[in-house]
């Protein structure tokens, strides 16, 4: 009995002297940091995604408290509701920000885009963009090994084993940026999610001349400027023999998607079209049209059969 | 013993099939695709346009910084356009497409085999001739070669380097060149010697040309200062760091140039070049080319005008073999795969490869085993294995440390990697990345 409370008072004297020390210490070396850092950290999604252009959610946190105004200030995973939490907590006002969404620029399926040679190195987009262009004649378009599925931090974006070619998970894609600087052909662009989640885009981005544009790939743009002249808003512009349609000034009218002689131009999430009995012979040139260009890649494919294998030139061969 | 360089190194096989073929001169192409970016540094800058009639040496672009070179016709005819062409690396890139009509020559290039020894140009005409004619290195990194000759005031040169050593297996160029343009070869050495102003220089060669250094040994007995260094069969010998260790014994600090080692080094084909601009009026316009591969029917040495596409030289040794898995534009060990035959040749291009399916199929990758085997045969003395995991978790700062800028990418690591890992494409990678960073912080 006599050893329990001898250890019992004695520990008890330790516990006090050193709580005497840390609270002595803790007031002494305080360090003061701003409550609000705290509260609106814990405002913030916590992912550490870096969309944002700060290393992570504290650093944002703390650049926001100690910000005038949170102007250029964004916190693309958590979108406007997020901020106006962050806003409320400062007591400022949080700019109005669209929702965003990655959209890849790119539809080179395997159908649209003729494989011409092979690639056996190391599956990883920026070096196989470092070593050349792509298993297609497009040396723009996508490389298909997922380095932006790979950086992905919200699991929203995935490569489709059919089409070899990433799709975004709109619900989940936060905007954060990561894929964009990920992809080394820079196919990747934030754009506006559009109301009702409807976007249009020119899904391309080969800047080859026309005849090359066509033969490598048959969704390409080849920079004919018919959509330029279709526009009633002049949100497409053409640079480099590339189609660019300004999200901003876009008013969804669609007219460009019908006017695309190589439907380059893609609609997202509109419902299907009702068939206009006017348009009827147009589309039947349209199908009759595609049916050819099906051919003609079928006879581009048997003569491409002499494929090449790309990739740094293993040595092998001099050990064998 | 024979000298050589003091780390790593290994000896593939050297399948040296197009050996002792003698040099056979190639058709000019019926259009020849010239591109504006064909060496190391700014791209050329174009002088001519559509519809403008050229001539073979006619200057076409000019240089356009201080390190880049000028670019001259290598055929007679008119330029069909200038416009983007996709080369070797898979991307358009500017370039002149001329269309070919006879062949007639500017009248100022000496057309004639005779030797011309008497040099009488100073050192620093020799230099503007030579960057006038649009010399770069044509071991395969085309260095601009008037800028390796003009070093930093703070620097001196003391010797000349001449790399004879063709390391990579295959290519056979610039032995067959040493064999039939010995004497050449010497008074290209003289003038260099006389434009860096130094009285030494040194030819180094892999000892398993021994009738290449029996020729050029006699070769040097009439001029003085020239000596011929037998060296033993290491891959990577032909690297500039390591020739340099292997003859003067000397190495290259890490970050610094070769010249701080007071030598200058230039590959024969280059010589022999700067010869010909000197002595003879003739710009850069054709080169030696080694056509080669196991199967292919006739592996030859060929003489080929910048521009033409590799298709013709393909079909000058035989035509592209059935089982063609890869072709390959440069030495195996360093040379990059070619997605189309249609790509023109370059003042770069030292051969061309090509290996059937069997030789072009790369093994699985495996996880690696730590046997180290790589960090062994690093002739620069990194860790491979420790650089390409770094790269493949993007820890670029953490590279930057362990050298990865010193990385000559010799492949050899490569090579011996016994799980397959493509630890030099990793390397390339990372060392892109880390030059970006690098680049990005001196702008600042």
């Amino acid at each position: 009995m006599n050893v329990i409370v001898i250890a019992v008072i004695s520990l008890g004297v330790i516990a006090f002297i050193l709580a005497v020390i840390l609270y002595a210490t803790s007031k002494k070396f305080a360090v003061y940091e701003d409550p609000r850092i705290g509260k609106v950290a814990e405002a913030l999604p916590q992912a550490n995604c870096g969309g944002c252009g700060f290393p992570g959610c504290s650093a944002f946190a703390t650049a926001c408290v100690n910000a005038d105004s949170l102007d250029g200030l964004n916190c693309p995973p958590g979108g406007s509701k997020v901020m106006n939490n962050v806003a409320s907590i400062l007591g400022l006002d949080a700019e109005e920000k669209e929702p965003m969404v990655a959209v890849v620029r790119c539809n080179g399926t395997c159908d649209n885009r003729p494989t011409t040679n092979e690639y056996d190195g190391a599956k990883n987009c920026a070096i196989a963009s470092s070593l050349y262009g792509g298993e297609s004649d497009c040396s723009y378009g996508c490389l298909g090994f997922g380095d932006c599925v790979d950086v992905c931090k919200f699991d929203a974006i995935h490569i489709n084993p059919k089409t070899r070619l990433p799709e975004v998970d709109e619900e989940k894609c936060t905007a954060c940026n990561a894929c964009v600087t990920a992809c080394p052909h820079s196919i990747i662009e934030l754009r506006k999610l559009g109301p009702r989640s409807r976007r249009i885009y020119v899904s391309c981005m080969n800047e080859d001349r026309g005849p090359v544009a066509r033969k490598a790939c048959e969704v390409s743009c080849i920079g004919c400027g018919i959509c330029v002249k279709t526009c009633p808003f002049d949100a497409i512009t053409i640079k480099n023999k590339l189609a660019y349609i300004d999200y901003n000034k876009c008013k969804l009218c669609r007219k460009c998607v019908d006017a695309c002689p190589q439907n380059a131009i893609i609609e997202v999430n509109f419902p299907v079209r009702k068939p206009r009995v006017k348009k009827e012979d147009e589309k039947g040139a349209a199908v009759t049209k595609k049916k050819v260009a099906t051919d003609a890649n079928q006879t581009m494919k048997a003569e491409g059969s002499k494929v090449k294998k790309v990739d740094q030139p293993k040595t092998d061969q001099a050990k064998e | 013993m024979l000298k050589t360089f003091s780390r790593g190194g290994i000896h593939p096989k050297e399948n040296k099939l197009s050996a002792h073929q003698s040099i056979k001169t190639l058709d000019v192409p019926k259009q020849a695709t010239i591109m504006l970016s064909q060496h190391i540094g700014v791209p050329a800058k174009a002088i001519v346009k559509k519809g403008d009639e050229v001539k073979v040496g006619t200057k076409i672009a000019e240089s356009a910084g201080f390190i880049s070179a000028a670019i001259h016709s290598s055929v007679s005819g008119k330029v069909f356009r200038v416009d983007k062409v996709v080369d070797a690396s898979g991307y358009p890139k500017d370039a002149i497409v001329i269309n070919v009509d006879g062949d007639e020559w500017e009248e100022t290039i000496d057309r004639s085999d005779e030797l011309v020894k008497e040099c009488t140009l100073s050192s620093d005409e020799i230099i503007q001739k030579i960057a006038d004619s649009g010399i770069v290195g044509l071991g395969g990194a085309c260095f601009p070669t008037q800028v390796k000759l003009t070093p930093p005031p703070s620097m001196k040169a003391e010797c000349i380097i001449v790399n004879g050593v063709e390391c990579e297996p295959y290519l056979t160029a610039d032995h067959q060149l040493m064999l039939e343009h010995a004497e050449e070869i010497m008074v290209g050495v003289s003038i260099l010697m006389k434009a860096a102003k130094v009285n030494k220089a040194f030819i180094g060669i892999e000892n398993n040309k021994p009738d290449a250094i029996e020729l050029m040994t006699k070769a040097t007995a009439s001029y003085a200062g020239i000596e011929i260094i037998p060296l033993k069969v290491r891959y990577p010998q032909g690297g500039e760091k390591q020739l340099i260790e292997a003859i003067i014994k000397k190495q290259v600090e890490s970050g610094k140039l070769p010249i701080t080692t007071g030598s200058i080094v230039q590959n024969v084909a280059t010589v022999y070049a700067v010869y010909e601009a000197v002595q003879k009026n003739k710009p850069l316009f054709e080169r030696l080319v080694t056509v080669t591969g196991k199967s292919v029917k006739s592996p030859s040495n060929l003489l080929v005008r910048i521009g033409t596409p590799i298709e013709q030289l393909i079909d000058a040794a035989g035509g592209l073999p059935e089982d063609t898995g890869k072709i390959v534009s440069g030495g195996p060990m360093m040379g990059k795969a070619l997605t189309s035959t249609n790509i023109p040749t370059v003042k770069g291009t030292s051969g061309v490869l090509i290996f059937t399916q069997k030789e072009s199929n790369r093994g699985p990758s495996q996880d690696c085993i730590r046997c180290s085997k790589c960090v062994s045969v690093c002739p620069m003395g990194l860790e491979p294995y420790l650089l390409a995991a770094l790269a493949e978790h993007k820890e670029f700062e953490r590279m930057e440390k362990e050298c990865i800028m010193d990385c000559i990418e010799c492949g050899s690591c490569q090579y011996t990697c016994p799980a397959y890992r493509p630890l030099l494409d990793y390397c390339r990678l990372g060392k892109a990345q880390v030059g970006g960073i690098i680049r990005g912080r001196q702008a600042k």
